[in-house]
């Protein structure tokens, strides 16, 4: 095997391990942050600072009976959580995640192998992991009918409509970035914002950043738009039969999409993983992400749901209308 | 005409009291226009970062400036009140140490939900003694009448509220609730059912009269 095999079967490896882990430490860090902006303490007992909570509901998760509704669809039930959690690992294929870099020689077995800043740097990087993101909606709509309960279709219901909403104003809003740098892929929007700060797309698309941002929200069901599972209305929504580890995989599949969208906003608006005066790139890189899933937890702190209606008056009425001059005012910067 | 007039001077001196400050909302939009004035309006003085202010400022408060506020309840616990009734409890004399009960009967005749079941007899003194007494939690409604009506101040209600037990009969018998002979020193009198809580300075807050 060549090299960049090598590297890109480890970069593969890295991914899986750490995005997981991640997802797990997630939701620590999450019940953490939620807890601190409610003045309450968070997890506590289990291990230092509550750390081994993580394990802790892991153990839980795997031990816990799984249920299959008697009238549910056991196929499609059990087809459901996998295609989100797959979907949410397939995306990252085409997301950079640090610098290329090559394992020294010294190293036995894999010394010398390079390691890609993606593990597929394919042309249409961009609409290849939106895509598939969009395509792990399906686990809900799916799950949501399969399980013969009215809270799941009413769950179902809601994914159809958000999903509506949402796409075209993710789809129209990184439509202005991709038509200033002139490529699909991450790699060239990383490079073209190389010249430090000020060469931030940021400055140049804030709306459209924004308007990513609030898509961004909904595609992951963060806070102002969780409508699919909103426990208030709906119980749980489409996961309202699931149960131990079927229940997991949804789980993880929404912190794994929670990274992506970070990583998106980071690579496509805020500079990427490039070094910084005397920064390096990896540092910076890890920071911006970091900042992005901070966002989500503290916006969930917040502020309140909104409703399906209002959902979709917001995004038919308000952000797609101003996707769109976004759009036509960048074609006519980059035309003159 | 005279009360209304003293009525409205009332009013105006609590209202000078009480700083209660009336949110100005604006008005509610009926229709399209305004309404959509009213969203750019919100959306271009961000407003929604203000919530994001608020709860980033609640943050700093409760890592840095130790306002957090849970009480690690198994281990720590807030005072309750002395009116708070709970789990009763038997008071022994302070002189002797006998227990003061005198078996008249008072609180199972006045129990309201009839859970009070005593038995006595005469001791070798000819002195009336407590052979049983039980109380049945699992009817008791806490209303205090007992403790009320008891003429020795024998029988009065503890602090004792995690009543959580493994059989029905937890808690409830004469010498389950009498108090440990060695823990004499250490038995308070119940401050009555009118005392306030050691903490009460503390609670008092202006109480809105009128609005
Ligand atoms: S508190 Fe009320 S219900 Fe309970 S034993 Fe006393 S009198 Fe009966
Ligand atoms: S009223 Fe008091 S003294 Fe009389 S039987 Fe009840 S506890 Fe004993």
């Amino acid at each position: 095997m060549d090299a960049l095999t090598i590297g890109t079967i480890i970069k593969i490896l890295i991914i899986l391990a750490i995005v997981s882990a991640i997802a797990g430490f997630g939701t620590y860090i999450e019940r953490k942050v939620l807890a601190f902006m409610q003045r309450r303490l968070g997890p506590m007992h289990v291990g230092p600072f509550g750390l081994l909570q993580i394990a802790a509901d892991g153990i839980k998760l795997f031990t816990k009976e799984d249920i299959i509704p008697q009238n549910a669809n056991k196929f499609i039930f059990s087809l459901a959580p996998v295609i989100t959690a797959a979907t949410a690992f397939i995306a990252m294929a085409a997301l950079p995640l640090f610098p290329t870099f090559t394992i020294p020689k010294s190293l036995p077995v894999i010394g010398g192998a390079i390691v890609p800043s993606t593990v597929a740097d394919i042309n249409i990087g961009i609409l290849f992991i939106l895509g598939t993101m969009a395509a792990g909606l399906y686990g809900p709509l799916l799950a949501g009918m399969a399980q013969s309960n009215k809270w799941g279709i009413i769950g179902s219901a809601r994914t159809a409509v958000q999903f509506l909403s949402y796409e075209v104003v993710t789809g129209l809003s990184v439509l202005a970035p991709i038509m200033l740098v002139g490529s699909l892929s991450m790699i060239d929007f990383n490079d073209a914002q190389a010249g430090g700060i000020t060469s931030w797309l940021i400055w140049q698309q804030p709306i459209a950043f924004v308007l990513f941002l609030i898509a961004g929200f909904a595609e992951t069901n963060r806070t102002p738009f969780d409508l699919l599972e909103h426990e208030a209305e709906i119980v749980s929504g489409y996961l309202t039969e699931y149960s131990g580890l079927r229940w997991g995989m949804f789980f993880i599949g929404e912190y794994a999409n929670m990274i992506t969208i970070s990583i998106i906003a980071a690579v496509v608006f805020c500079g990427g993983y490039n070094d910084l005066a005397f920064i390096s790139g990896w540092f910076l890189f890890v920071l911006k992400v970091v900042f992005f899933f901070f966002l989500m937890l503290w916006a969930r702190a917040a502020w309140p749901h909104v409703r399906p209606d209002q959902m979709m008056w917001l995004c038919w009425k308000v952000l797609m209308p101003l996707a769109v001059i976004n759009i036509l005012i960048t074609g006519i910067v980059v035309m003159l | 005409m005279a009360h209304i007039e003293e009525h409205k001077e009332t009013h105006t001196v609590q209202k000078e009291k009480q700083n209660y400050v009336m949110l100005d909302l604006g008005k509610t939009p009926k229709f399209g226009m305004p309404a959509f004035i009213q969203v750019v309006k919100r959306s271009l003085s961000l407003e929604l970062l203000k919530g994001l202010g608020v709860t980033f400022r609640e943050m700093i408060n409760a890592l840095f400036k130790g306002k957090m506020h849970t009480t690690k309840y198994p281990f720590e616990k807030l005072p309750i009140s002395p009116r708070y009734r709970a789990i009763h409890e038997m008071l022994r004399l302070l002189e002797s140490g006998h227990y003061r009960c005198i078996g008249c009967g008072l609180c199972e005749k006045i129990c309201i939900s009839n859970c009070i079941a005593m038995e006595t007899r005469y001791d070798e003194n000819q002195r009336k003694e407590v052979s049983q007494y039980t109380i049945n939690f699992g009817r008791c409604i806490f209303c205090g009448y007992c403790a009320e009506v008891c003429p020795e101040l024998a029988i009065v209600h503890g602090g004792r509220y995690e009543n959580a037990s493994e059989q029905r009969a937890g808690f409830s018998l004469f010498e389950d609730m009498l108090t440990p002979i060695d823990k004499l020193k250490e038995q308070k009198e119940f401050a009555g059912f009118g005392s306030i809580s050691p903490n009460a300075d503390e609670n008092i807050k202006k109480t809105p009269l009128a609005y």
